[in-house]
């Protein structure tokens, strides 16, 4: 058993080198002919885009480095040329010439404009062999972390809380493994969200899955939503066996996967198959943060019935749907059993759960961090849709399009991916949904304030050992509440259930009942003289 | 200002100083010699597991003391001046008080077994016993085999411990049947059976002899007394129990039995004194409580009682109806009310039991044979509610009403499979009777007995 594992190890590790190496493999260029189909396609203006990049590409077999490098020169290149001109005109005060400088310039990120490109020039083993590289890569990844995680039926031995030498190995115990772990994780957001060129060969691996779903080839982001279902479900196999024993650990696994392969991957997918606008039907505002963004409301509202029943099944989803469900469930109901976030904390992020920081510093950042979030989001949102129904660039001295990409980039790309998924080995699979995450921070209002679920404390039993506290994800010292008989109803608990499962004595459980008493400050336990209770708990 | 100095920063000692706190600006000092700051004794076993680390078991940050204003003083009190109010270190210094709270809690047994105090044997209680565990059993390959001595709560803890570093346990148990003296048999082989599952070498009716030491002053063996057999082994944990840790009161005026004698107000013979936790022992048992009685809760509620005699409104220790519970490797076990093992059941003690087929779940329900008053429960691998049991007892209902309304009490997780039908269909069967489930009510569970 233990050899199979390690065999998993092997052939998992062979998977992910295969797979990072890819990015080096094949070569890219093209013909004369191929460049002019693509510029006359992009309708580029400029006068000498074309010669830059039959410069840069024609002909050549460059790696994607070389050629990312000699394509963004391209870009620059023409850009710098008509910047001068502009500066000339503006010098000469000929506004007329100026002004028509401006239409020969091509915005867009230098990386992206690149991807579109190399997406079309690529040649070699990845391209012409997708099926194979699918195999190498993905395969071998599959079947390595199955080989690995599999035999844990057997060697974890009963069915029972199974957290033996987490905190004696380097990857559970922020050793040298976890640190490498963050290194790759943090690398790989940064190259998916910047420098999305360099990873074009990825997409030619899964392009025949690409287009049998939607009928088109693959972009960076089918291979992040495919390596995201692929990873969850893999990874569900561990929770599966590791929590088999718990009936509520096996459902709710059940209802992250079923939601995010479903809604969040087959869906949208087919959506855009049939020529309609792709949507994940459960992800709501404002971590949805561009729903309200004027290309979506466009590209919805431009869709016909489809597009509107969107637009309002959106807006449902956040003001009334979301608070209803969290008025009778908790919030765990969307975070830990429907999001593709938690969905990805819950299976990939479990092994880490134990980072989360308890502190009260902790506590306080998490606070300040997550409403300043929320309010980022919704002053960017109200913004965006001032303007866009006013037809003006900005609102109180807020330019529209800075707030979008600003909040896109600080929140949506570095917050939630890069920190958020990147730092799981260190700091715990919960960063982003404790820290930053803005719908979070709207359900847990409701859950605190407004709310049936709370973690009932069972009377007196509570030893104070800390197993609860310690593997609770979203950094809660749920001890410090338990061991004082106190119920925990705290806005940031997702209600994953894991303090419930490793309590050795019973004292927790997760439960919807009636509001009232369920927050229940007690000066003393049950267990003690029946009058003192009476009277300090008044 | 008045002095309050605690000794021992255990959990009776902490609640203490918190409550007192809480309640007043008087000065708080607790000296400890085990640890500076507190930590949850109950979770050292999962340090060694490695399921947390040692500052996982530390309920409070470290800022807390200074911050509620509580004095931490480390060091051994050596004796007790209770005329001038003083204590003695063992580096001579000393400290004064108003008034003493001792909460040293308990030491493990030790029955002057030869060799008990050799290197490599080991009780389960300090923190200090958790650095000798890593030093002489860190793997199966520096501790080939570990005996332990004794079969109650912290000696199958041990057990776990041990195997989950692969270390070849062997468990020696006095009784006929691993903890019978306090479980049903049904519970009791249950448990037998599940040790024996997880690869511990159970020895029911086998006493220590003797503990054999090598050549540098380590255990190298230990002698069965019944078959004179020999079990070669590098560790030996002793597990026979636990009892008050008041040597240091030896020559105090303070009275003592096993414990520090206190009354129903936890006040000792001389004035100003106290104790409570562990090492107090009751003039005069409390219903069917031991005098002694090491167990968590009550070192935490002794606590809470004396902080308000102390602070003003003087209180009598008045623990209420009995629960515990634990856990025996993967089984969790609670218990409420008094379920006493065949060996000391009253005459007037009938059991209902109900055992899963397959699981490793059962319950023993006490009543009262004549009068059906519901006694006591004990609940193996289903959790149950606390303040539903606790409700039932003061109301003194019979176990037709505990049966009925079972689903109250259930605690599982969401989406367990109840046994509540199963339970109820066999007590019908076995009494001729017509009994209902009832659906599970809040209205019922929160309404106060």
């Amino acid at each position: 058993m233990k050899s199979i594992k390690h065999i998993g190890l092997v052939i998992f590790l062979l998977g992910l080198v295969i797979f990072t190496s890819t990015i080096f493999l094949g070569s890219f260029g093209m013909s004369e002919k191929e460049l002019d189909d693509y510029i006359s396609q992009k309708d580029y203006k400029s006068e000498i885009i074309k010669q830059e990049l039959s410069i840069a590409i024609v002909g050549k077999e460059l790696n994607i480095f070389e050629f990312s490098a000699a394509v963004r020169n391209a870009f620059e290149t023409s850009n710098q040329y008509y910047d001068k001109l502009i500066a000339k005109y503006n010098a000469e005060k000929n506004w007329k010439k100026k002004g028509e400088q401006y239409q020969y310039k091509i915005f867009g990120n230098p990386h992206t404009l690149s991807y579109e490109i190399a997406k079309k020039s690529g040649n070699g083993l990845v391209k012409g062999n997708s099926g194979l590289f699918w195999l190498l890569t993905f395969g071998l990844g599959i079947l390595g972390a199955l080989l690995y995680i599999l035999p844990n039926v057997i060697l974890l031995g009963k069915p029972g809380i199974k957290n033996d030498h987490i905190y004696h190995k380097s990857a559970t115990n922020r050793g040298l493994i976890a640190w490498l772990v963050l290194v790759y994780l943090v690398v790989f957001y940064l190259v998916l969200y910047f420098m999305p060129d360099y990873v074009v060969n990825w997409t030619y691996i899964l392009d025949p899955i690409s287009k049998s779903l939607n009928g088109g080839e693959a972009s960076q982001w089918f291979v992040y939503g495919f390596l995201y279902c692929v990873i969850m479900l893999v990874m569900g196999v561990r929770m599966y066996i590791k929590y088999r024993h718990n009936k509520y650990q096996i459902v709710r696994t059940t209802s992250v996967l079923f939601f995010q392969i479903v809604f969040a991957f087959l869906i949208p997918e087919i959506m855009v198959s049939l020529g309609k606008p792709g949507y994940d039907f459960k992800n709501a505002f404002p971590l949805d943060y561009d729903f309200f963004f004027e290309w979506n409301l466009k590209s919805l509202t431009e869709s016909g019935s489809i597009g509107i029943f969107i637009l309002v099944w959106g807006t449902l989803l956040t003001l009334v749907i979301v608070p209803v469900m969290v008025y009778f469930f908790g919030k765990r109901w969307y975070c830990s059993w429907v999001c593709g976030c938690g969905g990805l904390a819950e299976t990939l992020g479990d092994p880490y759960r134990q980072h989360s920081d308890k502190s009260l510093n902790a506590w306080k950042l998490e606070r300040w961090l997550i409403h300043s979030v929320l309010l980022f989001s919704l002053i960017m949102t109200i913004v965006t849709l001032y303007c866009y129904f006013s037809g003006a660039n900005s609102f109180l001295g807020i330019n529209s399009q800075w707030i979008k990409d600003t909040y896109s980039f600080l929140i949506g790309a570095w917050f939630a991916g890069v920190i958020g998924t990147g730092f799981y080995p260190i700091f715990g699979n919960r960063v982003w949904c404790r820290f930053g995450c803005p719908l979070a921070a709207y359900l847990g209002l409701v859950q605190r304030f407004k709310s049936r679920f709370r973690i009932t404390t069972n009377g007196g039993q509570c030893i104070s050992c800390g197993n609860c506290s310690t593997y609770c994800e979203q950094g809660i010292d749920v001890r410090a509440y338990a061991q004082k008989g106190e119920n925990i109803v705290r806005s940031s608990c997702v209600g994953c259930g894991i303090c419930s499962a490793v309590c050795p004595r019973g004292v927790l459980k997760l439960e919807n009942g009636p509001e009232s008493g369920r927050i229940n400050s007690k000066e003393i336990l049950l267990g003690n003289d029946v009058d003192l209770m009476q009277l300090l708990n008044k | 200002m008045e002095h309050i100095v605690i000794i021992g920063n255990g959990i009776s000692g902490v609640t203490t100083a918190r409550h007192i706190r809480k309640n007043s600006n008087k000065r708080i000092t607790i000296v400890s010699a085990e640890t500076k700051y507190f930590f949850s004794r109950t979770a050292l076993m999962y340090v060694y597991m490695g399921h947390m680390k040692f500052e996982h078991t530390q309920p409070y940050e470290n800022w807390f003391w200074k911050k509620n204003n509580i004095e931490l003083k480390e060091g051994l009190v050596k004796s007790v001046n209770t005329d001038t109010k003083t204590l003695l270190f063992d580096d001579n210094s000393d400290l004064k008080y108003d008034k003493l709270i001792i909460a040293t809690g308990s030491k493990p047994n030790k029955f002057d077994w030869p060799g008990q105090e050799l290197n490599g044997v080991t009780g389960l209680y300090h923190k200090q016993d958790l650095e000798t565990l890593e030093k002489y059993a860190p793997d199966n390959k520096i501790c080939k085999r570990a005996v332990i001595v004794g079969g109650g709560l912290i000696g199958i803890e041990l057990a776990e411990m041990l195997r989950s570093r692969k270390i070849p346990v062997t468990f020696l148990v006095r009784e006929t049947s691993f903890w019978n003296g306090v479980l049903p048999a049904q519970e009791s082989e249950m448990i037998n059976k599940h040790i024996l599952k997880h690869h511990i070498d159970l020895r029911l009716s086998t006493n220590l002899k003797e503990i054999i030491s090598d050549e540098n002053g380590k255990v190298k063996s230990v002698i069965i007394e019944e078959t004179g057999e020999e079990i070669l082994c590098d560790v030996v944990g002793l597990t026979a129990g636990v009892s008050p840790n008041i040597d240091f009161l030896k020559n105090a005026k303070i009275k003592t039995n096993k414990g520090v004698l206190v009354n129903r107000f936890l006040e000792t013979n001389i004035t100003d004194v106290y104790a409570i936790g562990d090492c107090a022992e009751q003039q005069k048992a409390i219903d069917f409580r031991r005098p002694i009685e090491a167990v968590w809760y009550t070192g935490r509620m002794m606590g809470e009682t004396v902080a308000q005699t102390i602070c003003g409104s003087k209180r009598e220790y008045k623990p209420g109806h009995w629960f515990n519970s634990a856990k025996f490797l993967d089984i969790e076990y609670q218990t409420y009310g008094w379920v006493f093992s065949e060996r000391n059941k009253k005459d007037y003690e009938a059991y209902f039991q109900w055992k899963h087929k397959k699981e490793n779940k059962c319950i023993t329900i006490s009543y009262h044979k004549d009068s059906h008053k519901f006694l006591g429960i004990n609940t193996f691998g289903i959790r149950m509610r606390h303040e539903v049991f606790d409700k039932w007892l003061t109301a003194e209902e019979s176990i037709e009403h505990v049966l009925k309304h079972l689903a109250d009490a259930n605690f599982d997780p969401e989406f367990y499979k109840l046994h509540e039908p199963e339970i109820i269909a066999k007590f019908n069967k076995e009494h001729n009777s017509a009994i209902k489930l009832q659906k599970r009510s809040w209205k019922r569970i929160f309404t106060k007995a």
